[in-house]
């Protein structure tokens, strides 16, 4: 999961062209929220399920985790070094797929992107690393007798998949609402384990990581210009004909 | 001379227009090296050659269309082998970004994703993304291995460009790896006649306040008068009174259309991440403190029960 800006407050870039992370409010990224849900869901109908949420991020990641802990989840893993400042996607599915080869899992569940990079690629880099099928972009997913299935709405089908587990899955924000933490779930998510692991924990080197060991690089960033305020007409009555009219001026007709 | 691998997205070898313009995207840093992967290839290399592919690499299997992706990155990953490019190019389709992702990580290569321009650099193409609801423009560069950078639709007009455009075929093994997810059932999408949403350059959008499914017809009609896309907000999906298909959003996909039409929607930070990119944005609605009136270029504060119907007649009586 992931720790993200809070898009309805002040999102911005840092001096060196990364995204602010430490000044900014943050939350956990709504799409990660989809994805506990289902593995609520999932571990309800299993016999002995146990959820790990993992999160790679700042200190204030820690906020994200205990949100998932208060839903429901097990306990956490945070995976915190100052040396991932910086990190692109590719960078940060290497560390994820360690850890997660550390922790050990038979399913992966992830959202279906980040509210902040909106990539959507992470969990299929993660199938990657890890040798395991991907089954992503799930509107539906169910586990039975170590095999998930579920149904993906693509841009040119609605596809029915089936994996053997292990398995790395991403629900999208169909796949049922996510529960609202009761109050005795956020008491009891104080006393949940939460893991705190450094690069040399999952066997990272710093420059595989970070700013400088980062396959990509921003170049320059520009706000964009706001938008020059346009005109604003009440329907009196010829409101559509003005609207037709206006569409005619910018040669949309 | 540098080649550029171009992955074409079809159905059935029918070329979808993003391709196109990926084609007209990649004469500016190479010469293009098209990659159709499925049945069709005889049909699409004709079209990929009128917009510059120089080479049209096809295979096809059963496994593309039996296995979830992977098999079409094993396919990828040996035209990169076969070509050696300088870049790889693919639509930003949900489907394109995972196939670019997982080849970046076989080749050892950066990659950048839903670029909305590319130019030539000194050190590598630099992609422009917009990002944080387009409230930010970035440039960047891959700086290790074979620039992978996925592009999104409207990213720049389709050039006709004649090429060779030859068709050879691509030898493919595909790895047991690759077989994990196995497709049990494919049901294509309907086609609605309509333009697809994120490729349109017209998109009408209804919200919260077109109040029903039936009334949905309200805004099919604009857009059909329009030659336009339809859209959706969350809040109208959410209510079952259209296609999630077709929702635009956070949640949802994300459009920069040449003209945006948003009919009863409120402008909520979630819906403006969709479509605040638009290059001109036009608003009805009801309550003259919704948000979307900070970005229109044209507003309209009424009933879209008035406003929209009278809107239909006069650009059919304009259009003759």
């Amino acid at each position: 999961m992931k720790y993200v800006p809070d898009a309805t407050g002040d999102r911005h870039f840092a001096q060196d062209l990364t995204v602010d992370r430490g000044d900014v409010d943050g939350l956990l990224s709504e799409l990660d929220e989809y994805a506990v849900e289902q593995a609520l869901q999932i571990a309800e109908a299993a016999d002995d399920a146990e959820i790990t949420v993992l999160t790679v991020g700042p200190a204030d990641a820690r906020d994200a985790l205990r949100k998932a802990l208060s839903m429901g989840a097990d306990q956490a893993v945070h995976v915190e070094d100052d040396a991932l400042h910086g990190t692109d996607a590719l960078g940060t599915s290497l560390v994820l797929a360690k850890a997660l080869e550390q922790v050990g899992f038979d399913l992966v569940v992830c959202g279906m992107a980040s509210t902040d990079g909106t990539m959507g690629v992470l969990p299929a880099l993660l199938a990657e690393h890890l040798g395991v099928p991907q089954v992503t972009l799930l509107s539906e997913v169910s586990v039975a007798d170590g095999v998930v299935t579920g149904r993906r709405d693509g841009d040119a089908a609605t596809e029915q998949l089936q994996a053997q587990l292990p398995a790395v899955v991403s629900v999208t924000d169909q796949s049922g609402e996510a529960r609202y933490p009761s109050f005795k779930g956020i008491m009891a998510a104080k006393k949940k384990p939460v893991t705190s692991l450094n690069l040399s924990d999952v066997g990272i080197a710093a420059h595989q990581v970070g700013l400088a060991g980062a396959w990509t690089t921003v170049e320059s960033v520009a706000e964009r210009p706001a938008r020059t305020a346009g005109t604003i007409v009440t329907d009196e009555g010829e409101g559509g004909r003005q609207l037709a009219a206006f569409l005619a001026g910018q040669k949309f007709l | 001379m540098t080649e550029v691998l171009v992955y074409v997205d079809h159905a059935g070898g029918a070329v979808r227009k993003p391709t196109l313009e990926l084609l007209t995207l990649a004469r500016r840093i190479g010469e293009p090296v098209a990659v159709h992967l499925g049945p069709g290839a005889e049909t699409a290399a004709p079209v990929l050659a009128e917009h510059g592919a120089v080479k049209v690499l096809a295979a096809d299997a059963g496994e593309f269309a039996d296995y979830l992706i992977a098999p079409k990155v094993d396919a990828l990953q040996a035209a990169y082998v076969a070509v050696s490019p300088a870049a790889v190019l693919v639509p930003s389709s949900a489907e394109g970004k995972e196939i670019a992702a997982r080849l970046a990580v076989r080749i050892g290569s950066g990659l950048i994703t839903d670029a909305v321009d590319l130019e030539p650099g000194a050190e590598g193409p630099i992609a422009t993304q917009s990002v944080f609801a387009a409230a930010f423009t970035t440039r960047s560069r891959v700086t290790h291995g074979t620039p992978v950078i996925t592009v999104k639709p409207n990213a720049a007009p389709v050039e006709p460009a004649p090429a060779a455009g030859t068709l050879e075929p691509l030898a493919v093994t595909i790895a047991e790896a690759s077989k994990g997810t196995k497709v049990l059932s494919r049901t294509p999408r309907e086609s609605t006649g309509r333009p697809e949403l994120t490729e349109a350059a017209l998109v009408v959008a209804g919200g919260r306040g077109v109040g029903g499914t039936e009334h949905f017809g309200l805004i099919e009609a604009l857009a059909d008068a329009l030659g336009a896309a339809v859209g959706a907000s969350r809040a109208a999906v959410d209510a079952g009174w259209y296609p999630h298909f077709h929702q635009v959003g956070q949640a949802g996909k994300t459009v920069s259309p040449q003209l945006y039409l948003a009919a009863g929607i409120s402008g909520a930070i979630q819906h403006r991440a969709g479509m605040q990119a638009s290059k001109t944005i036009v608003a009805v609605n009801k309550d003259p403190e919704a948000p979307i009136f900070e970005l229109v270029d044209h507003g309209v504060v009424g009933d879209l029960f008035q406003v929209l119907p009278q809107a239909i007649e006069e650009i059919k009586a304009r259009r003759g």
